[in-house]
């Protein structure tokens, strides 16, 4: 170590530079883990993103209760339809949310500056994202329960909303990426997301119902078996285009 | 070391930058300085490998741009005018989350850091209650960590009070003695030129005037400046 001027010292590295990681798969996933926990330690302080994903999902929810309160048969029927409205407008908001904190307060390059691959940031962003939906999920489902008079808590149906809610935070956060670096950004995530997420979110409402309808596998595994494969594509497309998306 | 040949960046139809040619050698420190739109910070953001340049090639720390980009980010050092930081996390935990992603492993470099910029007494308080000198405090040892041998400084001094200014020259004078290469943005004419070793030019999009500290007197270079810019 060197005396600087002041008498003090740069705390040096043991081996310069940073010494390199012992396996590239362990490198890859301590970022990403890194990232995740950066992502739910700040929001369990701040719960800037879950207070306003929640809050829009209860109004969302109460208030088609009230507009189909005397229609029961109506109820039942769009049941699955409200609980992916509520699903995708909240997530589209956290999406929003998550990615344009990082761009205002310039954390989002602090985080493209670090030696990591690139899609090791976005495996832990999307991871992010998908826990925050899951968590709004998970207060909605028994809500719905008690407003709709639904099975809400069954397996099969949490399996729809897990799988839903995957597919719709990987492709989102690729897209809230993208849009981050627009003026427009508020409005041009959901031209974007929307359009592209239609598959998933057609294959989750479908399923969904089909699972509240206590309709047959058979009829439900054709939107189960969808959702798989886009969640598949999505995850592959957003893992290979994420690095070409954030650079200028 | 730091290389670029025939750099060019647009913006849509606009050129930033025109064919920048440059050359640092390691562990040299250069001070970059130009007018407003001159294209510094496009440059610095190009060689941090945060923008793709549209023409022409750059080369850090011996690594091609933007073929090599993580590889260079390894041995490459940001400070920045923003801190870079996350105001709900706390300093240490700002500095850890940044330990695990540049693989830093030394527990105790987080504490040496946070001894050395001022910040151990406040280690454990949210960087949102930081005042923004702290902040860029924090940043330095956020930029620094992971003992980088190429150091980029964009306006580094921003926000920083008289005795956190102090801290920052005795930290680069100590790197460039440590032979690390440094390339610092300043508009500070007088202080950039009185720490670097040479100073770069920069006006409408191309490197004008490369002039060593040793061969030229302060108040020449300042005259130089203003006809190269004003040119």
């Amino acid at each position: 170590m060197t005396q600087s001027s002041r008498g003090e010292r740069l705390p040096a590295a043991n081996s310069s530079p940073a010494a390199p990681a012992r396996s590239a798969a362990g490198a890859y996933w301590r970022a990403v883990s890194a990232v995740l926990w950066k992502d739910l330690a700040a929001e369990f302080r701040s719960k800037e993103l879950l207070s306003a994903m929640l809050v829009f999902s209860l109004l969302v929810v109460l208030i088609f209760n009230f507009a189909l309160q005397l229609d029961r048969a109506a109820r039942e029927n769009v049941a699955a339809g409200v609980l992916w409205v509520t699903a995708v407008f909240s997530g589209t908001l956290g999406l929003n949310r998550s990615l344009s904190q990082e761009k205002d307060r310039g954390s989002l390059d602090g985080l493209l500056l670090t030696p990591v691959d690139r899609s090791a940031i976005y495996v832990g962003k999307a991871l992010g994202n998908w826990l925050f939906m899951l968590l709004v999920q998970a207060v909605i489902l028994p809500v719905f329960v008690v407003l709709y008079n639904q099975p809400m808590l069954q397996p099969l149906l949490l399996v729809f909303v897990v799988l839903g809610t995957l597919g719709y935070a990987s492709v989102g956060t690729l897209l809230a990426s993208m849009a981050v670096h627009s003026r427009a950004r508020d409005v041009m995530l959901p031209i974007l997301l929307l359009p592209v997420a239609v598959p998933v979110l057609v294959a989750a409402v479908q399923g969904s119902a089909g699972v509240l309808e206590q309709r047959a596998w058979d009829e439900i595994s054709q939107w189960f078996n969808l959702l798989i494969g886009y969640d598949v594509i999505f995850l592959a497309v957003a893992y290979m285009a994420f690095d070409y998306v954030v650079e200028e | 070391m730091i290389e670029t040949r025939a750099l060019a960046k647009n913006f849509g139809l606009k050129p930033v930058l025109r064919g920048v040619d440059l050359r640092i050698e390691a562990g040299e420190f250069v001070a970059l300085m130009g007018p407003n739109g001159a294209g510094k910070t496009t440059l610095l953001r190009i060689l941090s490998t945060l923008a793709r340049p549209s023409f022409g090639a750059a080369r850090v720390a011996g690594f091609l741009l933007p073929a090599q980009a993580e590889q260079a980010r390894r041995r490459l050092g940001v400070i920045a005018h923003q801190p870079l930081l996350y105001g709900d996390l706390t300093a240490e935990e700002n500095l850890r989350f940044y330990a695990r992603m540049y693989g830093v492993s030394d527990g105790a470099r987080l504490t040496e850091w946070l001894e050395r910029v001022g910040l151990a007494a406040r280690r454990r308080d949210l960087v949102r209650t930081f005042s923004r000198g702290m902040q860029q405090r924090l940043a330095i040892a956020r930029g620094l960590l992971h003992d980088p041998d190429v150091v980029l400084l964009d306006e580094p001094y921003t926000g920083l009070d008289p005795d956190g200014a102090a801290l920052l020259d005795a930290i680069v004078q100590e790197l460039a003695a440590r032979r690390r290469t440094l390339l610092m943005i300043t508009h500070d004419l007088a202080h950039g030129f009185a720490l670097a070793e040479r100073a770069l030019i920069l006006a409408r999009g191309r490197i004008e005037a490369s002039l060593r500290r040793d061969e030229i007197a302060p108040a020449e270079f300042a005259r130089r400046y203003d006809a190269v810019v004003k040119g």
